[in-house]
């Protein structure tokens, strides 16, 4: 069969694709991420806590999905990212893996029993369900930029620096724990902005968006200055040789080196670029005033500057995904670590049909579920279905 | 080479995740239809008793579904963290069918599952059907998904091996979707799903029963889950009979294992019923055979033989030997991609890749390996013989004892309309073996895979990722602790729901002994006495 696409332009749709799909999960599991994060500080009676709970109770399922179509997307579309990532973060995923494991369990059986032994062990739970991945996305996110200790062999075959204990303490460097802040920060802000919409107004909401003001504030304190030491005190990567972006997907047929400031090199070259930095940092500005009024441009910041980060993070690194610090030959970038021409081909097709699709009937459960969330309906008073 | 150590490792925390998932999946795959159909009688009865069924059922069903959905996040991330190898290798082929089951399937039934506990006040009757349906539909789209990617592994077809990305690299797509065996797995699978479900809604209603309890819920729901169990349990024996035939044609040493024929009979092959295979001996003691029936099942013919491990073996050795001659073009192709000569060479042998790979367990270049080595990796291809042949017929057995079980109660609730006291029991204590059976039949199929991870294609000890043992016992007593607890509070939970019953009620401690009291679950204080058991 006649691809209608060449290969290159196949490999630029898909590395457009893995950000739409970051930016699926983090602007909508997201706000349950950032929600789960808040619960212990905005509410701290039951019925407080169930209103919060209630606010993300019947959607956060498929939002985690996001999450789920990124391992699976990621598998066959960048089989070699998936491969290097999740073994070489090997324990960090755990935790994450772990800490994910409590959130649907959290959701579902905290309501189950009365008691306060039992109620306040699943709000734990679900605050770790909600910081713990948000902290380690950022910091996974941090070190994508700073590079991962890989080497692949004539095989392919990859190997790391570093066993159980080192494995998860290299990851804690400072510039990757800042970006691990920014990633908290930026989920709050937003986790907030969510219950300023959903739920009525009283001292539940009011706590929240005074939160979420000063997250936003810290978002765009803690973004500003990732940039800056991203600038001065991070080494970038650049190809060095003549690669043919149709090649067949093969890592050691390039070189590399590390250089510092070549992650700002694709902004000189191609100014619009900077456009994403600015709506990261814009959007938080804009997040801030709407939580300080309690208004739903809150929500159109928070959702701005997650947009704006994801992508700024993206157009830095171009065309690296995951380069090495070890060995920068084997560094994986968009020409080289994807699979087949026609698997992408095939994929794409897949992602045309059903995406739309998916957004259609996400879009009618939300208008089903719309409006905003009273306690009597989160305590179940009612007699409905509640957490 | 990688560590095999840490292949073994990894091996062990993969069934313990894959058969812990399997604990949750079967029943959200049966119950989830079966909520459509008692819906389905509410919406064209309008009868509110049963949409208190269905309420009721749903509770069972969400406080199972959450688990499967929990359990199921590692499965997505395990070949990544633990098998990058194998998904460098084959995630070409294999990541498609993984990344359609999120788009068609987990997306469809997780973004409903929501509305459909919270959308009862929200939608009239026929959208909150709709809604049960797409449930329904999400969760069993996605086993056929994930069925198709284990049946690539199976069976790897539609595929080749590309030397300059070294991995298989998808050749056609249609094949891997059509593949005979991910289509006879998942109709199998289904209905073992089904047959679950059934089980459990019997086992539940039953003991409601015994207890005179909510009479009128436990027999409208022993109807329909005789009903569906019936015609579940059937469609499990036909395919997996299907199943096996087709293993019979695409996995010999499986086949061979799963009837411990350790030598080549003449056709028809006889059936070994019961026996006790011993791998030193080479043979199965104590065996009881019945004439023909194997060559039946396995070849559908009377006249074509069913080959033995032994003979297996011996064919093994020469496509060894091939495989060494493709490696060795392999190697020159690499170095020298525009060597002609090599890719004639490579071409020739290519099919026969994957079984030079088995030698790297005794030498790092399969070229030099000694004839005895060779000879080593050949027998290496005989999978436990014990595990499979015991597992089949414990499974085989629990699939013939519930046809027993639902046509029973299929005669006794809907044609003599009285169920007898001992069949109430029967059905209570026979609940927990169609979970049983479901994982001895993933260890029948993982199992008598082994030692390839893609059959033919890549041995197991080549997958894994290049981590340190103590990283791989790290997360595996991890898991074991966090599966361990949430496994204890579901059985909690699940047996309180149940005994509160239908619209629940006050709730104190109950105080006469029992599993229940050991697992601290209390019960009503008085018999619910709502106006649906009558
Ligand atoms: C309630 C569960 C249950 C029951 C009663 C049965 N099975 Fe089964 N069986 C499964 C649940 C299962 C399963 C969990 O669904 C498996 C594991 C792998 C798979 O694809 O399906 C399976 C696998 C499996 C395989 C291996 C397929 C492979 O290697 O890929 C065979 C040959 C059979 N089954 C045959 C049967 C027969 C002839 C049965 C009854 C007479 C039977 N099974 C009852
Ligand atoms: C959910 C039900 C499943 C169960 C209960 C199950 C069971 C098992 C078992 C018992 C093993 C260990 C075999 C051995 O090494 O002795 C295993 C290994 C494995 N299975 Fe499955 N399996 C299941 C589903 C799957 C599916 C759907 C896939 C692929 C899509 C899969 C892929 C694997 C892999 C990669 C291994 C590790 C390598 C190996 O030892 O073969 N499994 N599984
Ligand atoms: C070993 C490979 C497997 C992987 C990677 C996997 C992955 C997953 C994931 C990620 C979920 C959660 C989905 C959600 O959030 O909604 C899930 C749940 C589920 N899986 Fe698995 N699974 C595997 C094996 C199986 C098998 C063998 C079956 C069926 C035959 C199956 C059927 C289901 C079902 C019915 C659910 C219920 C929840 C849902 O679909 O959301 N899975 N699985």
């Amino acid at each position: 069969m006649e691809i209608p696409f060449d290969f290159m332009t196949l490999k630029v749709i898909w590395w457009g694709l893995l950000g739409v799909l970051l930016m699926g999960f983090a602007l909508t599991d997201g706000y349950d991420l950032g929600v789960a994060s808040l619960l212990p500080f905005v509410a701290k009676k039951d019925e407080e806590r169930r209103l919060v709970i209630n606010s993300i109770g019947p959607m956060w399922e498929g939002h985690q999905v996001w999450l789920i179509l990124g391992g699976g997307a990621i598998f066959a579309a960048w089989p070699l990212v998936y491969a290097v990532s999740f073994s070489g973060f090997y324990i960090a995923m755990f935790v994450v893996l772990a800490a994910l494991i409590l959130r649907p369990v959290g959701f579902k059986y905290r309501s189950k029993i009365e008691g306060a032994k039992w109620r306040s062990g699943w709000d734990w739970a679900l605050f770790i369900g909600g910081f713990i991945p948000a902290l380690i996305f950022g910091v996974a996110v941090g070190n994508a930029l700073l590079g991962v200790p890989f080497q692949l062999d004539d095989t392919m075959r990859m190997t790391y620096e570093g066993g159980l204990v080192m494995g998860l303490l290299n990851l804690l460097t400072p510039f990757a724990l800042l970006a691990g802040l920014v990633s908290v920060t930026m989920l709050v802000t937003h986790g907030a902005a969510w219950l300023s919409l959903k739920i009525e107004k009283g001292v539940v909401r009011d706590r929240a968006t005074k939160i979420g003001a000063w997250a936003a504030l810290a978002t765009l304190v803690l973004y500003a200055l990732a940039g800056i030491y991203l600038a001065f005190g991070v080494e970038g990567y650049r190809i060095t040789n003549e690669v043919d972006p149709n090649m067949l997907p093969n890592p050691l047929r390039k070189e590399a080196e590390m250089a510092t400031g070549a992650w700002l090199a694709n902004y000189g070259r191609y100014p619009w670029m900077i456009l994403a930095p600015l709506a990261g940092l814009g959007g938080a500005v804009l997040a801030f005033m709407g939580h300080r009024k309690q208004s739903p441009l809150a929500m159109v910041g928070s959702s701005l500057s997650i947009a704006g980060i994801v992508l700024s993070v993206g157009a830095s690194m171009f065309p690296f995904i995951l380069p090495s610090s070890i060995d920068p030959q084997s560094s994986l970038t968009v020409w080289d670590s994807s699979s087949s021409h026609f698997t992408l081909f095939f994929m794409l097709v897949m992602a045309v049909i059903f995406v739309p699709i998916i957004l259609a009937y996400t879009a009618w459960v939300y208008k089903v579920l719309w409006g905003r969330l009273t306690t009597a309906e989160a305590t179940g008073a009612d007699g409905e279905h509640a957490y | 080479m990688p560590d095999l150590l840490v292949a073994d490792l990894s091996r062990w925390q993969f069934a313990l995740t894959a058969m812990y998932h399997f604990l949750f999946v079967p029943l959200t795959l049966g119950l989830s239809m079966m909520l459509v159909v008692m819906e389905g009688a509410y919406v064209m009865t309008g009868k509110e008793v049963w949409k208190k069924i269905t309420k009721f059922w749903a509770t069972l069903f969400g406080i199972n579904f959450v688990l499967g959905v929990a359990t199921g996040i590692t499965m997505e991330f395990q070949f990544g963290t633990n098998w990058a190898y194998y998904s460098h290798y084959v995630g070409d082929i294999f990541g498609a069918p993984l990344a359609i089951e999120g788009l068609m399937a987990f997306f469809l039934e997780a973004t409903f599952v929501g509305l459909m506990f919270f959308g009862w006040g929200k939608l009239s009757r026929p959208a909150h059907w709709m809604v049960t349906c797409m449930v329904a539909l999400g969760s069993n789209l996605s086993a056929l998904w994930i069925l198709i990617a284990n049946g690539w592994m199976q069976h790897p077809v539609g595929s080749e091996f590309n030397p300059e990305t070294m991995r298989m690299e998808v050749t056609n797509f249609m094949e891997v979707l059509f593949n005979p065996v991910a289509q006879a797995k998942f109709v199998h699978t289904v209905s073992a799903g089904y047959v679950t479900a059934s089980a459990f809604v019997l086992a539940v209603s039953c003991w409601y029963l015994l207890r005179g309890r909510h009479l009128g819920l436990a027999k409208r729901s022993i109807m329909v889950a005789s009903a569906f169990g019936v015609l579940s349990a059937a469609s499990v024996i036909v395919l997996g009979d299907e199943s096996g035939y087709v293993a019979g044609e695409s996995q010999k040493f499986k086949l061979a294992a799963i009837e411990a024929m350790w030598e080549t009979e003449p056709a028809p092959a006889s059936f070994t019923a019961v026996g006790w295979p011993d791998r030193e001996a080479k043979e199965t003691h104590f065996a009881i055979q019945i004439p023909y029936v194997l060559g039946l099942i396995a070849t559908r013919s009377l006249d074509e033989e069913v080959q033995g491990l032994d003979d297996l073996v011996d064919e093994a050795k020469a496509r060894i030997g091939n495989g060494i001659a493709a490696y060795d073009a392999l190697q020159r192709i690499r170095a020298n991609p525009e060597d002609a000569a090599a890719q004639e060479a490579f071409n020739a042998t290519r099919e026969d890749l994957g079984h030079a790979f088995l030698l790297t367990r005794y030498v790092d270049d399969p070229r030099q390996a000694t004839p005895e080595q060779i000879d080593a990796a050949a027998e290496d291809l005989v999978p436990n013989v014990a595990m499979t042949f015991w597992g089949f017929r414990f499974m085989v057995g629990i699939g013939f004892l519930f046809l027993a079980i639902f046509g029973a109660g299929f005669y006794f609730m809907n044609l003599r309309r009285n169920v007898p006291r001992w069949f109430m029991h029967v059905a209570v204590w026979a609940a927990p073996l169609p979970w049983l059976a479901a994982e001895l039949g993933w260890i029948v199929a993982e199992v008598g895979r082994q030692p390839w991870i893609i059959d033919g294609v890549l041995p197991t000890h080549l997958g894994v990722s290049s981590l340190s043992a103590s990283q791989v016992i790290t997360t595996m007593v991890g898991f074991t602790l966090i599966y361990g607890v949430l496994l204890i509070i579901e059985m909690r939970l699940m047996l309180r729901a149940i005994r509160l019953g239908p619209g629940g009620g006050p709730v104190v401690p109950l105080g006469g002994g029992g599993v229940s009291d050991a697992l601290g679950i209390s019960e009503p204080a008085a018999p619910n006495n709502n106006v649906f058991d009558k």
